[in-house]
């Protein structure tokens, strides 16, 4: 590994092969790291909301898991990965407070994970491995050369998925 | 369409925002004071519109842990709001509260907990009342809801709740202390049609 690539909330960056690249502390946003296993170009993003066509102020692509995606697997495309090779791992979506109810800000989380399930799905993206819901953050980290999505969290022992 | 944009923002908008932060937070100040029953200072708090990529790095590493209590807001004002300290500091507060040495560093008890919670009650309640005073409309706030963990997950919910409407987050940050200086963070996310109704309570 060369550099650890950092992405911010709503923002995504492709991340080309020895390199690395992570998120910190993934609430109820959602991280989708995408992988084409031969090329090893990876890229991730990091999403704070499920649909951008139900938002008015939609400018901001990087926010959305619909237009986040799409974008992100443009990008890689561009950067030498073939789009029908492509997988992907999922991580975040937790509900951070134990709000009760089941409005729309009580299930953003899941409603995340949801739409980027989805998209993924839509768009032919094979979904490997999640680690998604529950009630706690996670900091993410995807590295080119394993295909290895690590995941840290408080009091909690480190997952690779 | 609503008279405010977070994203741009005109200049007396943006006073009026800040200026229900300071007194919000000065008056939260004071309720903590007397709850701790000792003096704290305050410095004037610092206002800013943060966009959400530099939300959590603004405050503090994105992996400190934090304390946070959430609530949400209905009545003539309709949203949430959050009021966030690190957790060193917390546990400061808490120490305070129950009588011990105050750089005492343990784990929270059950105890310790519901004190946390009662801390973030008042401070949250004395700047409800105090926003609800100034622009004479009726705020009712849910139980206060604590979560503690990494600053960026924490931030991400109101960081959400703000994306819905922009690509900004109002934060207030208050320092006070004595002889140690906490920093404090309060978010207030009003619906957008709050905010028109704070704006013209205050005859703008």
């Amino acid at each position: 590994m060369d550099e650890m690539i950092k992405v911010g909330m709503a923002d995504l960056k492709v991340c080309p092969f020895p390199n690395a690249i992570t998120t910190l502390g993934l609430g109820s946003c959602v991280g989708i790291a995408i992988y084409d296993p031969i090329s090893k170009v990876g890229g991730l993003a990091h999403v704070m909301l499920p649909d951008s066509t139900q938002i008015r102020n939609n400018s901001n692509r990087a926010k959305f898991a619909d237009t986040g995606i799409m974008d992100l697997i443009d990008l890689m495309v561009k950067a030498g990965a073939t789009r029908n090779r492509l997988v992907a791992k999922i991580a975040g979506g937790a509900q951070m407070f134990a709000f009760s109810g089941q409005s729309d800000m009580v299930r953003i989380g899941a409603r995340n994970v949801e739409a980027s399930k989805l998209k993924l799905k839509e768009l032919g993206v094979r979904l490997l491995a999640e680690d998604t819901g529950l009630n706690y953050g996670r900091t993410v980290e995807f590295y080119t050369e394993t295909g290895d999505f690590i995941i840290k969290s408080v009091g909690k022992e480190r997952k690779i998925i | 369409m609503s008279k405010i944009n977070l994203d741009e923002i005109d200049s007396l908008h943006y006073d009026v925002l800040k200026e229900l932060g300071n007194i919000g937070a000065g008056n939260a100040t004071t309720a903590l004071s007397q709850l701790l029953n000792m003096k704290l200072d305050m410095k004037v708090p610092k206002v800013d519109l943060v966009g959400f990529d530099k939300l959590a790095s603004s405050i503090c590493d994105e992996e400190e842990l934090v304390v946070a209590i959430y609530l949400m807001l209905e009545g003539d004002i309709e949203g949430s709001m959050m009021f966030m300290v690190e957790k060193k500091a917390a546990t400061c507060l808490v120490n305070q509260l129950m009588g011990r040495p105050v750089h005492d560093d343990r784990d929270f008890d059950e105890m310790d907990l519901s004190a946390l919670q009662e801390i973030g009650n008042i401070i949250t309640g004395a700047y409800l009342s105090s926003l609800s005073t100034l622009t004479r409309l009726t705020i009712a706030a849910s139980i206060p809801y604590m979560s503690i963990d990494m600053a960026a997950a924490i931030l991400s919910v109101p960081a959400i709740e703000f994306g819905k409407i922009g690509d900004k987050a109002l934060l207030i940050e208050t320092q006070f202390g004595d002889e140690v200086l906490i920093n404090g963070y309060f978010i207030l996310i009003p619906e957008l049609a709050s905010y028109d109704k704070i704006l013209a309570s205050l005859g703008l």
